[in-house]
């Protein structure tokens, strides 16, 4: 009886999922879908990218997610997806790797991010230089608390530095790694490693002793941004002005890699990413577009 | 029928030793290359992304892994086999039946909510009340986890109490013993085995746990030296590193031995559990 009633219930299971694939794949063939994946940083950009794309373009759709860079480039590598959105450009051991299993990533610069440097919104530090954020991260550094910065900050009771930083294949961490400590310094090991752009914010607004580094468009009123120093009394704070000019100096680039030159629905579409609607939209998210665009919205949201 | 169920029989066999040797394959290739032996079992230094030299130390994700699962069982020890015993051998009918209904729910509780629970609530708590500076520590994964493990613990622990013959407890009371007396004296030494077994149950489970862990510890790599240090467990490094990693790169590997180390050190314990529990079948 109870092996009747299962094989029923099997019965039921397999036709359905059947019905479920016949009905998917009917969908699939009058409708492209492109896989985006990759950084973290990028990841709500190319969400609203893919949204306003659907507009535009309603026979294409854009499956985004994220993880990190390097999770968009190993993608990338074992031809999974046909975009992987990074926040530091492609290592040349992972393009030995992709030419291994027979793609050929090809660069696209979308647009630029400031890294910010957030602490709780109690601390009263104003600025660091990228001296002393190399003392603080990296490996032998000797800033372990926040009175060696000449501050002392309310609410933490030891002035222990506590190190956010981001899991180690992520771009942002790749990329704070080079513009801060050098390419051939590691770091400090026991910081407090999360898993995403908006967790290191969350953390450090919740924790008084905490510092950390993330994108600039993930900042909230509820943690402090502080300036960089550049050692000649100014202090540039992080902006989508200062990390298009050049002058703030943990500002970099953004990228989207495809395999082997683009052609038809993902030419379109990085076409139409690179055109002034779509980096009028990376502008919106808080990132800088690739060159001067004027938006819609700049005369109410203009700093 | 039959041929059915002796399918299912050893359709577990099967999966398991299909599991070991995917692991095993996806590992070896980095047990035979760059792995040093010496260094992952002693060096506290996990930075297999570094540019110029990266390392594999495991010492300290297995610490971390090892205090954060000991800090559950000072928790999920005293708690589970309170309630075993209360269930087993004081509740009765109802308060009964809805403590336990109770305790097989709290076991659904999905990982990722106790989680989210340590990271968002036992946070800001284990800050304002020890004064530390972060609330991502042992403490915080070991309480959590040891919630984790005391409903199945409970379970097994209840189990084992429910198997000592009522003849035993009929024969302490006949010699004018006190419940507590009885419940002390004789059914516990009886039971022994079976609550070993649930202990080392849920230390497996301790060590297995991911999201929680995860989410909990901090995530940092840290040698601990009081139960306020952040950790990073073997496997939340796995949960966060291997979907990032490239197929076949020595990193992919170095995780894939973490997995190898893992699946030896559960085996083990699942496996002495189980022999434990075989040693009151015997008597």
């Amino acid at each position: 009886m109870k092996i009747i009633r299962l094989l029923l219930a099997l019965t039921v299971a397999l036709t359905l999922t059947s019905c479920g694939r016949s009905g998917e794949s009917g969908h699939s063939s009058s409708r492209k879908v492109i896989q985006n994946k990759g950084s973290d940083t990028l990841v709500n950009v190319a969400q609203a990218w893919a949204e306003a794309y659907r507009k535009i373009n309603p026979n294409v759709a854009v499956a985004v997610s994220g993880g990190g860079s390097g999770t968009g480039i190993a993608a990338l590598i074992n031809g999974t997806v046909d975009i992987a959105n990074a926040s530091r450009e492609i290592k040349p051991s992972e393009m030995e790797q992709a030419r291994a299993n027979g793609h050929t990533p090809v660069e696209h610069i979308v647009g630029y991010d400031a890294l910010a440097v957030y602490v709780h919104k109690d601390n009263p530090l104003e600025g660091i230089s990228l001296d002393q954020l190399a003392e603080i991260y990296g490996e032998g550094g000797t800033l372990e608390k926040w009175t060696q910065l000449g501050v002392e900050v309310p609410g933490c009771e030891k002035q222990e530095i506590i190190r956010v930083s981001r899991q180690n294949n992520s771009g942002t961490y790749v990329y704070f790694r080079e513009a801060v400590l050098g390419k051939n310094r590691d770091y400090k090991l026991g910081s407090r490693d999360m898993h995403g752009s908006k967790d290191v914010v969350d953390l450090v607004q919740h924790t008084p002793c905490a510092i950390g580094y993330s994108g600039l468009a993930y900042a909230t009123p509820e943690v402090k941004m502080l300036c960089i120093e550049d050692g000649q009394g100014n202090c540039v704070a992080p902006s989508e002005k200062t990390a298009f000019d050049g002058t703030y100096p943990i500002a970099r680039p953004l990228f989207m890699y495809t395999d082997g030159e683009p052609t038809g629905a993902i030419k379109a579409y990085l076409d139409w990413i690179l055109s002034d609607e779509g980096q009028c939209i990376i502008k919106e998210k808080g990132y800088a577009p690739v060159r001067e665009v004027v938006c819609e919205g700049d005369a109410q949201t203009g700093e | 029928m039959q041929g059915i169920m002796y399918l299912g029989g050893i359709s577990a066999i099967i999966f398991i030793i299909g599991i070991f040797v995917f692991i095993a394959k996806e590992g070896l290739p980095f047990l035979f290359g760059a792995f040093d032996l010496k260094e992952f079992f002693t060096s506290p230094r996990w930075i297999p992304t570094s540019e110029n030299n990266p390392t594999y130390g495991a010492l300290a994700l297995i610490l971390g892994t090892a205090s954060v699962t000991g800090m559950a069982m000072i928790v999920a020890i005293p708690f589970s086999l309170g309630a075993a015993i209360f269930i087993g051998e004081f509740a009765t009918g109802k308060t009964r039946e809805t403590l336990k209904i109770l305790i097989e729910l709290l076991a659904a509780i999905p990982s990722v909510v106790w989680g989210f629970i340590g990271l968002t609530i036992m946070n800001g708590l284990i800050i304002k009340l020890f004064n530390v500076p972060i609330g991502l520590n042992v403490l915080n994964a070991g309480i959590i986890l040891g919630l984790m493990a005391a409903p199945i613990m409970t379970t097994i622990a209840e189990d084992s109490l429910k198997a000592v013959p009522d003849k035993y407890r009929e024969a302490a009371e006949a010699m004018g013993a006190t419940r507590w007396q009885t419940i002390r004296r004789v059914v516990l030494p009886a039971a022994k085995n079976g609550l070993v077994s649930a202990v080392l149950l849920g230390v497996g489970r301790g060590f297995g746990e991911t999201m929680a862990v995860l989410m909990a510890s901090g995530h940092s790599i840290n040698i601990p030296h009081s139960v306020f240090d952040s950790v990073r467990a073997l496997t939340a490094t796995i949960a966060a590193e291997l979907g990032e990693t490239a197929v076949g790169s020595p990193h992919y590997g170095a995780l894939f031995t973490l997995g190898i180390l893992l699946f030896i050190i559960t085996f083990l314990i699942n496996l002495t559990a189980d022999l434990v529990v075989r040693g009151i079948r015997k008597k």
